[in-house]
């Protein structure tokens, strides 16, 4: 693997740190007048997401970090493993629960999910921007009152629970913004 | 894909760059202080923590000589000839040093007053500061004072447990191997006390240890200390200044010194500046100079938050 030197730290540049993969968040140089110059670094762990900051002496190396980002389709879950195929090679990959976190609450099988990758395994797992999804429980809706701007919680076919508008009735399909995990509107037909 | 091809300053920053260029220029003329432009290219920095950018092929005999990273040398090469009070305000060059804060190429203020020492120079740099930048208080902090005040060490006295355990406190995590003790005293001014002095005022460092005295005389009254002093504002280094050393002898032990320090971390070793170590013998006149961040004082003047800002 590639070693980078401090004076190749940039923002997203992937790092190994204690054994752990690391992606630069920010890079700061600093350095007294008179003496020594130092890269004051913020750091996210890629397996758990926590942010450090760590200082390097100007001019040491660190090793790169084996990470490359696939698009890969989500396939099925066994409960313990959530499995994604390479479209291209078809090739199959198992993540653990902790890889795919907040993203098992949006996908559904066959949606195309951006996964960070770690020695070739599955590190993070995130959820399209976008996806579409069932109400599968809901209250009846309440007509006559949609211009209030009242909202009903909503349980979709992942499990998933959202807040929509009154007027949502179960086993209409609606486009969610998985970033915010809030309803945008009813989906395309 | 464009290439980036906007310079950093729009026109309103250039005018009041150029309005704060002009503040300078006046400063030092009213006090009869000569502008100089010495060569650019000389020898190579000795101090280990900078490095020179070369230029091959420049020197009489083919070799290469080394973009100033200040014009110290031909300065007090000029002094020594009897050229008096003296400034030069222009480029200088150090290899390597990219960020917010700090360029490869950066503008350089540079200036002498013979028969001043570092406290009435510290006084001149406080006025020209406040000429560009706008008045405010002064203040005059010891480096011990401020390293107690930010960094709850005390930085002449402390033993290397107890400045490790302030690197701690602070939250400074170096990686690799464990700083010596200029380099954690290094670690502290620029992560935490730096960015604490100069806040609404112009504070003014002075006491450095002895053991980074650079191109400063001891200070007989504390030999733990030098006569050397920084400017912060805003958190900002902005300048560094001494009460230079005349003593030839002294200055080669520190080439020497810096020499051996350069051999031992495997970087470059230059040929000893012996132009400037004889200007010495022939004899420096006594003496204070300081090295002025330009870039760093207009940005501060304009309120910008980068060098780029600043620069074209």
């Amino acid at each position: 693997m590639a070693t980078y030197s401090t004076q190749e730290f940039k923002a997203g540049l992937k790092i190994m740190l204690d054994g752990d993969p690391y992606t630069i968040v920010e890079n700061e140089f600093v350095k007294p007048g008179k003496g020594q110059g130092f890269s004051r670094v913020k750091l996210r762990n890629l397996k758990n997401n926590r942010v450090v900051e760590k200082t390097f002496k100007s001019g040491e190396s660190v090793e790169g970090a084996d990470v490359m980002e696939k698009d890969l389709q989500y396939i099925y879950n066994d409960g313990e493993f959530w499995y994604f195929m390479d479209p291209t090679s078809f090739e199959q990959k198992a993540a653990p629960e902790s890889a795919v976190a907040e993203a098992a609450k949006w996908i559904k099988e066959q949606d195309l999910c951006n996964v960070i990758l770690w020695e070739d395994e599955p590190l993070q797992v995130e959820a399209p921007d976008f996806v579409d999804l069932q109400v599968v429980e809901t209250d009846p809706g309440v007509r006559g009152d949609t211009s209030s701007g009242g909202s009903k919680p909503a349980k979709l076919e992942t499990g998933a629970s959202v807040r929509v508008p009154l007027f949502i009735e179960e086993g209409e399909v609606l486009r969610i913004d998985t970033r915010k995990g809030e309803y945008v509107g009813r989906a395309n037909k | 894909m464009t290439a980036d091809w906007r310079p950093g300053a729009d026109r309103a920053t250039l005018q009041r760059r150029a309005a704060c260029l002009a503040t300078i220029r006046a400063f030092l003329a009213e006090r009869g202080v000569l502008e100089v432009q010495p060569p650019c290219l000389g020898p190579a920095a000795m101090e280990p923590a900078l490095e020179s950018l070369a230029v091959p092929g420049a020197a009489a005999d083919g070799g290469p000589l080394y973009l100033q990273t200040s014009p110290e040398s031909a300065m007090k090469r000029l002094l020594a000839a009897g050229s008096g009070d003296i400034y030069y305000l222009g480029p200088a060059w150090r290899a390597g040093e990219r960020g917010r804060w700090h360029a490869v190429e950066l503008t350089l203020l540079e200036w002498y007053r013979v028969g001043l020492d570092h406290h009435r120079l510290m006084d001149e740099v406080a006025a020209l500061v406040a000429a560009v930048c706008g008045e405010r208080p002064v203040e005059r902090l010891r480096y011990a004072e401020a390293f107690r005040a930010h960094a709850g060490v005390d930085p002449l006295e402390a033993d290397d447990a107890e400045i490790a355990a302030a690197l701690r406190a602070a939250g400074i995590d170096l990686q690799g191997a464990a700083p010596g003790r200029d380099a954690a005293l290094d670690l502290l001014l620029s992560h935490t006390v730096g960015p604490a002095l100069g806040r609404g005022t112009i504070t003014l460092l002075h006491g450095f240890p002895a053991s980074q005295a650079a191109l400063a005389r001891l200070d007989d009254a504390d030999p733990r200390t030098a006569r050397r002093f920084e400017c912060f504002v805003d958190g900002l280094e902005i300048a560094n200044g001494y009460h230079e050393l005349t003593d030839p002898a002294a200055q080669r032990a520190r080439f020497e010194a810096e020499q051996a320090e350069r051999r031992r971390a495997g970087q470059p070793v230059h040929a000893l500046d012996e132009a400037l170590l004889a200007a010495l013998e022939a004899g420096l006149p006594d003496c204070a100079g300081v090295a002025l961040g330009v870039d760093r004082l207009v940005a501060v003047a304009v309120g910008a938050e980068s060098l780029a800002a600043v620069r074209v």
